[in-house]
């Protein structure tokens, strides 16, 4: 089935209700590849094995349903304007990706390019933001300096008065950045991997890593039994350190709750994304018309996908000084995802210590918008067995090296 | 919020401590003859547990000494806190008869 104005109008005249747009098959006894998680990234992953390397052989499990992990739970910022070239040249191939996505799925994925705008409190936050500019420029990429004034006329809500506890001095804007509707990535992947052959296989997890006598893995055991596999990607987020400890292999991982809620529903005042990572707080408006708010993690790793009520009210009190007119409002939902974060807060894409097996992880409190060029460049790696150059640099075996790609000392907090 | 146990000043709430991240990560008595598999570890390799973890807490804002708690992640019940320095506790046995 194709979506277009015609389809749409067909269906809404028949009165039917939409077919069921993937499959959900049992378990065949074995697969080409195994990707575990299926969140947007490793659904993507799936979509590009069948579609760009000839791979239809393959299966997706997922413990939950599709999307219901930090796919469904974050707050869609999408920007690629990071320090490191490594990580520009990741980031912004995925917002290549991002600019076709509706059309290469025929999905829409409401992905919007309102420009996502950070600000600056501080003068070490000024020297920050000009910084990564001067990098972004020399990497090709969009992101421009704002005066305070500057910055209220493209956000008119802002408040850029001097007297409030951390005054806006300026702000780095990507024009390009913005949203995009996160369960449409993960159900446009879904639809799209499932048409061209990938068993989607819901409420079934996987409970251990099967190895031969030589160490290479030969499949995953589940609460549907056993399948097997000649490759297998993990693709688990929080949970990435549970399962790769099936296969003995230490990772650099630590995983936090990580909040965000929603306002009710009011017209349009919002219209771009702005970010202060120094008070902690972002927010945007969803075309519902809800203010979507990011808050922070808590301190402490766990895995409870709740997070301490303190967190997020430290962040609406940055959000009621930034935005004064939304001090009355009520919020709707708050709720926590378990994000994986690596000591250098950037990915690790690629090939384990263990034969066959491949991992995709640490994306943090920020992978959403890498979400296709993840896919991308994954399902490259675990077809060809090697990495595509993008993501070389997010070797596991950059902890041994030392060859960290610091976003964190870049960012102190990155999303 | 969690309401942690200080050792030293009994139970005050979470807002009074920063977290040190997990405990009895040992660097190595004599640093110059280890080799980079080891540093790598101890740098950077975390066990994450869903489950039983063994943490570092600071009472910054009360006596300002550090101590060792273990907790368990999926529910955050802390399960015992106790000083820096003394053994690490027998996680089977903490486990049993405290969480659900
Ligand atoms: C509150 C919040 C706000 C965020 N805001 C942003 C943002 O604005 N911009 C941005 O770029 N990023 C943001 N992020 C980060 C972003 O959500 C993640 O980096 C990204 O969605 C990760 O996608 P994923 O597919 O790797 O993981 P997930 O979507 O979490 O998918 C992993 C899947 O693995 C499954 N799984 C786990 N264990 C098993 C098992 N044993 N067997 C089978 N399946 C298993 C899980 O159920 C899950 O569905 C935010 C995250 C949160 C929590
Ligand atoms: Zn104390």
């Amino acid at each position: 089935m194709k979506f277009s104005a015609l389809a749409l109008l067909k269906q809404a005249l028949s009165g039917e209700p939409w077919p069921e747009q993937w499959r959900s098959p049992e378990p065949k006894p074995a697969y080409d590849v195994v990707i575990v998680g299926a969140g947007g990234h490793g659904l993507a992953t799936a979509y590009y094995l069948a579609k760009e390397h000839g791979l239809h052989n393959v299966a997706v499990i997922e413990k939950g349903w599709l999307g219901g992990g930090n796919t469904g739970r974050n707050t869609t910022i999408i920007r690629s304007n990071y320090l490191w070239e490594e990580s520009q040249k990741l980031y912004e191939h995925a917002v290549k990706l991002w600019e076709g996505l509706s059309q290469e799925l025929n999905y829409n994925v409401m992905y919007s390019p309102r420009g996502v705008m950070m600000l600056a409190h501080t003068e070490h936050d000024i020297q920050s933001a000009k910084r990564h500019i001067h990098a972004n420029r020399l990497g090709g990429i969009d992101n421009e300096w704002l005066t305070p004034e500057e910055a209220q006329a493209f956000c008119p809500i802002l408040n850029i008065s001097r007297d409030i506890r951390y005054p806006i001095l300026g702000a780095a804007l990507q024009r390009r950045g913005g949203t995009a509707r996160h369960d449409a990535v993960a159900w446009g992947y879904a639809r799209g991997a499932s048409a061209l052959g990938v068993d989607i296989i819901q409420n079934c997890e996987v409970k251990g890593l099967r190895r031969a006598p030589s160490g290479a893995i030969t499949g995953v055991e589940t609460t549907k039994g056993f399948i097997g596999a000649k490759r297998v990607g993990v693709v688990a987020a929080g949970h990435t350190s549970v399962i790769m400890q099936m296969a003995d292999v230490q990772m650099p991982l630590e995983s936090y709750p990580l909040q965000a809620l929603v306002s009710e529903p009011v017209k349009p005042v919002m219209p771009c994304v702005v970010m202060s990572n120094t008070i902690h707080a972002y927010m945007s408006q969803s075309d519902k018309g809800e203010l979507v708010i990011g808050a922070g993690t808590d301190a402490y790793t766990s895995y409870s996908q709740t997070g301490g009520l303190h967190i997020s009210a430290h962040t609406l009190d940055a959000i009621c000084e930034l935005f004064p007119v939304v001090r009355r409002m009520k919020m709707l939902r708050n709720w926590g995802g378990i994000v994986d974060v690596t000591p250098d807060r950037s990915p690790i894409i690629g090939k384990t210590p263990v034969e066959g097996l491949f991992v995709n992880c640490g994306w943090g409190t920020g992978g959403f918008k890498a979400t296709p060029g993840s896919g991308h460049v994954f399902a490259w790696t675990l077809a060809k067995g090697e990495p595509h150059p993008i993501n070389a640099p997010f070797s596991l075996d950059r902890f041994r090296t030392g060859r960290l790609i610091d976003e964190a000392a870049a960012a102190a907090v990155a999303h | 919020m969690l309401l942690i146990e200080c050792p030293y000043c009994g139970p005050r709430p979470e807002l009074e401590f920063r977290y040190g991240g997990e405990a009895h990560v040992a660097r190595a008595a004599d640093p110059a003859t280890v080799d980079d598999e080891h540093w790598t570890a101890f740098l950077f390799w975390r066990g994450n547990p869903k489950g039983l973890h063994f943490e570092r807490w600071r009472h910054a804002s009360g006596c300002g000494r550090f101590f060792n708690c273990a907790r368990d992640t999926v529910s955050d019940v802390i399960v015992k806190t106790y000083k820096a320095g003394e053994p690490k506790p027998d996680a089977a046995r903490l486990m049993t008869g405290t969480t659900p």
